[in-house]
């Protein structure tokens, strides 16, 4: 993981990365550097994190525990490491198909997510269903069965316009007959501002339970990461409404930081499952909050 | 959600009012609060430093204006600066002589592109009576070519592909196929990509060369964080830009990102998304983008800061003024128009900071579109004086508003109610004033009379008040409700 992670955040944290060495080059650990280390904090969209951290690093400083400049990285990361909580493990397959619902808004990532963990789990050798719940946006079930075909796994659709948790519950029911290990339900895309959308959302994942108790058993939201703040927004409303379980972070193989998720960790306890890395199916990698962090400061 | 900036300034400047000046403490105290507040909306850090700066230099010392608070005068001069910032005079599409015109779209991964092309042609069908051509030029995304082809055909504009060819051939293709066809404007859809992919930028570069396009817009999500400095500024190095597109509005985001995609492309924003569908396209406009990034739109904090600093002459001078006009459905109905310029009443709060905990489905948009129906079915004459209508002229009205008598006759009493709680409120002005300015005439009659309500000191529906409707319940209840989240707001802050 630490390698493709590095791989991909390679290019991404440049300003981070050299703006830090160039800091720590001096000796001095004066006011101008703290500015400086602001910067590079707030450039990551750690936003409100990015404050409290800076609030701990002035405290530390003046309690004579970061007095160089060389302590400041380290400090930083162990910081940010421990808001963002620990790994977090799958929790464990039970019997009958295990449902995870992809949620978010759109064009964040969602059915091309879909793709890559399918491809992850065919790799882990489980049988895999794709739902093309996402029955509103144009081409949308297209675009998902082509990846079907591409991945060669089972995928239940139906027309544009079709009721989506209509569909749900078919995939459900065929998952269950088919005696598939997962079932990945793919949804349109829609701004957690939306209610009628978001309620749309609530009657999809309650339909699948109908069918398959407990399901579904993860519901993942899908955050661009190159989102700033509006992620926080994000998290709490869908959180509230579809009781997410993690979070997928894409995009990250650009120049974004994806810090949001430091603040939605510690605000609303969601971690990162996964995160997204390109536009292939090979492209996702699971999230390890040590490995994040470290590929964040280490050049 | 956010704390609006008026709100977080009226702490920092407490009781400054007219007469004073800033002084160099008050200014770097309440400037520290804009800074976060622009940092929260996404602002870009340097952009908020050199704002930061820059209206420095103008503040201190500034005298405070009579009837303003230190903090809304401050949110002035940002207001003022931002909004000369983002400004531009210009049209958003150069048209060719000659050939058709093309228009080449850009932009990251899923920034709402293929669905803005769509968009982009519709508008330039109606507004300019045009003949698109939409060219499906990305061929990465799996289904893209599928997408844009539904989108052709929903709105019945022919879409270019040929299977197999690379973007640049394309774009050329379609644009022979332009002038044999007699399509006047070929927009071309391309793959999203990231600004340091070399290979993918260079493809646009290529079908830059190739078609020369007119008009090269960068399509923008503008929930973008700090990022968007960079990979706009990529775009615009690989491919001079001349507008950007900036999508996603419809939801709660503060679009701080736009400033910073201004401040380093300089080309301007030339419209909005705001929304799926089709018609979800707006022109930019710069003021409505910058009271949002500063947290303006939150219409209770406002008119809750004017009462407490509003100059009470003024406010009492405005209000007779209404008065004695006197408040006809005619005044009523132009309000109303002003609303619905405004946008969906649903759309504009959503915008408001403050307002984010609120239910949109408690305003009733179709009540609102109905009441206007009834207006629009009078006379000039009978709006200015309803006193006229009588039985007959009252059937007229519901058959040609599509609705009944009653619900004419519901509107008339709504109406006198109100009037009378405009008179009622005569002393306190103000809040009319700044009702009429921000809403446009309320959330409906009964929602207008809800608030004219609770100003007059929370009088309870019954007493003395019109009849309450599910409106005025509502409006009480909600603004008990914001009252709930400040102080839920007030005490988190605490604890932090
Ligand atoms: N560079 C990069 N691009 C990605 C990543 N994940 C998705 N994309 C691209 O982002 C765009 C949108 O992805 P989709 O999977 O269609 O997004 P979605 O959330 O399903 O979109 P809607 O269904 O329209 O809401 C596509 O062009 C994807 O190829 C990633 O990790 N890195
Ligand atoms: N709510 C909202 N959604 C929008 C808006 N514009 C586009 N979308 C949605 O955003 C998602 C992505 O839009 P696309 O047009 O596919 O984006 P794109 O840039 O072409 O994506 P790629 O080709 O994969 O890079 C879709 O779900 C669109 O329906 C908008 O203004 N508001
Ligand atoms: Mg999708
Ligand atoms: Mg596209």
């Amino acid at each position: 993981m630490l390698k493709r992670l590095f791989g991909g955040l390679k290019k991404t944290r440049d300003s981070l990365v050299v703006g830090m060495r160039k800091l720590l080059g001096s000796d001095t650990l004066d006011d101008a550097t703290l500015d400086q280390m602001e910067e590079l904090l707030y450039t990551a969209d750690l936003g409100p994190a990015a404050a409290d951290l800076m609030d701990a690093l002035r405290k530390a400083r003046a309690a004579g525990e970061v007095t160089e400049p060389a302590q400041v990285e380290p400090f930083l990361r162990d910081q940010i490491v421990d808001m963002l909580g620990d790994d977090v493990a799958d929790t464990p397959v039970g019997s009958g198909p295990r449902v995870v619902l992809v949620v978010g808004v759109n064009g964040s990532g969602k059915t091309t997510t879909i793709a890559k963990l399918a491809q992850l789990l065919k790799r882990e050798g489980r049988s895999v269903m794709l739902a093309a719940c996402d029955t509103f946006r144009a081409a949308a079930v297209e675009q998902l069965g082509v990846w079907a075909d591409r991945l060669e796994v089972r995928i239940v659709k139906r027309e544009t316009g079709a009721d989506p948790s209509g569909l749900a519950f078919d995939a459900a029911d065929a998952a269950q007959r088919e005696d598939i290990d997962v079932l990945l339900v793919d949804t349109a895309g829609r701004l957690h501002t939306a209610t009628n959308l978001m309620a749309e959302l609530v009657k999809i994942g309650r339909v699948i339970s109908k069918r398959i108790p407990g399901a579904p058993h993860e519901v993942l939201l899908v955050l661009d990461g190159t989102t700033g703040q509006n992620a926080i927004a994000q998290a709490r409303e869908f959180k509230q409404a579809v009781a997410v379980t993690g979070l997928v972070v894409t995009k990250l193989d650009g120049t974004a930081k994806g810090g949001a998720v430091v603040s939605i960790r510690r605000q609303l306890d969601l971690p990162v499952r996964f995160i997204g890395l390109g536009e292939g199916a090979d492209d996702l990698e699971r999230f390890a909050p040590a490995a994040f962090v470290e590929a964040l400061f280490d050049g | 959600m956010f704390e609006s900036l008026t709100q977080r300034l009226s702490k920092v400047l407490g009781g400054l009012t007219g007469g004073g000046r800033l002084t160099e403490k008050a200014v770097d105290e309440a400037l520290e609060e804009v800074r976060a507040a622009l940092l929260e909306a996404d602002v870009h850090f340097r952009v908020v430093r050199d704002l930061i700066a820059r209206v420095r230099e103008q503040a201190v010392g500034q005298e405070i204006v009579k009837s303003v608070s230190a903090g809304q005068m401050l949110v002035k001069v940002f207001s003022d600066e931002l909004v000369g910032m983002m400004s531009s005079e210009g049209e958003p599409f150069t048209f060719a002589g000659g050939r058709p015109t093309v228009v080449l779209m850009a932009g990251l991964q899923g920034s709402g592109k293929t669905t803005t092309t769509a968009k982009l042609a519709h508008w330039l069908r109606t507004e300019h009576r045009r003949k698109p051509l939409l060219v499906a030029a990305d061929i990465q995304r799996p289904a893209a070519v599928d997408q844009l082809k539904i989108l052709g055909e929903q709105i019945d504009v022919p879409v270019f592909h040929v299977p197999g060819e690379p973007p640049e051939v394309l774009a050329e293709l379609a644009l022979a196929e332009a002038k044999r066809t007699g399509r006047d404007t070929v927009l071309v859809d391309t793959a999203g990509r990231l600004h340091i992919d070399a290979e993918l930028m260079a493809e646009l570069s290529r079908v830059r060369e190739r078609v020369t396009p007119d008009t090269t817009f960068l399509v923008c999500d503008a929930m973008t964080g700090q990022d968007a400095v960079r990979s706009a500024e990529a775009f615009q190095q690989t491919l001079p830009l001349d507008g950007v597109i900036l999508t996603k509005l419809d939801g709660d985001t503060r679009g701080g990102a736009a400033l910073s995609v201004r401040h380093v492309t300089g080309a301007p924003v030339a419209f909005v998304g705001v929304g799926e569908k089709i018609e979800d396209l707006q022109r930019f406009h710069a003021d409505r983008l910058v009271s949002r990034i500063l947290g303006m739109g939150d219409v209770v904090t406002l008119v809750e800061k004017a009462q407490e600093h509003v100059d009470e002459q003024e406010a009492e001078r405005q209000m007779k003024k209404m008065l004695e006009d006197e408040f006809t459905l005619e005044d009523f109905l132009s309000q109303l128009k002003t609303l619905q310029k405004m946008g969906s009443m649903k759309d504009l709060m959503s915008h408001m900071p403050g307002m984010s905990g609120l239910d949109p489905a408690m305003i009733d948009e179709q009540a609102l579109g109905r009441t206007q129906a009834v207006m629009l079915s009078m006379t000039p004459a009978e709006r200015r004086r309803p006193s006229v209508l009588d039985n007959s002229r009252k059937r007229r009205i519901a058959r040609g508003s599509g609705t009944t008598i009653t619900v004419v006759n519901q509107l008339l009493n709504q109406f006198e109610g109100m009037r009378k709680m405009m008179k009622q409120l005569k002393n306190q002005g103000l809040f009319s004033r700044l009702m009429s300015r921000f809403t446009g005439g309320g959330l409906g009659m009964g929602d207008m009379a809800g608030m004219a309500e609770a100003a007059a000191g929370g009088a309870r529906p019954g007493a003395g008040g019109p009849r309450p409707t599910a409106g005025t319940v509502n409006q009480i209840d909600r603004r008990k409700a914001r009252k709930k989240e400040r102080q839920r707001k007030k005490q988190s802050r605490k604890r932090r």
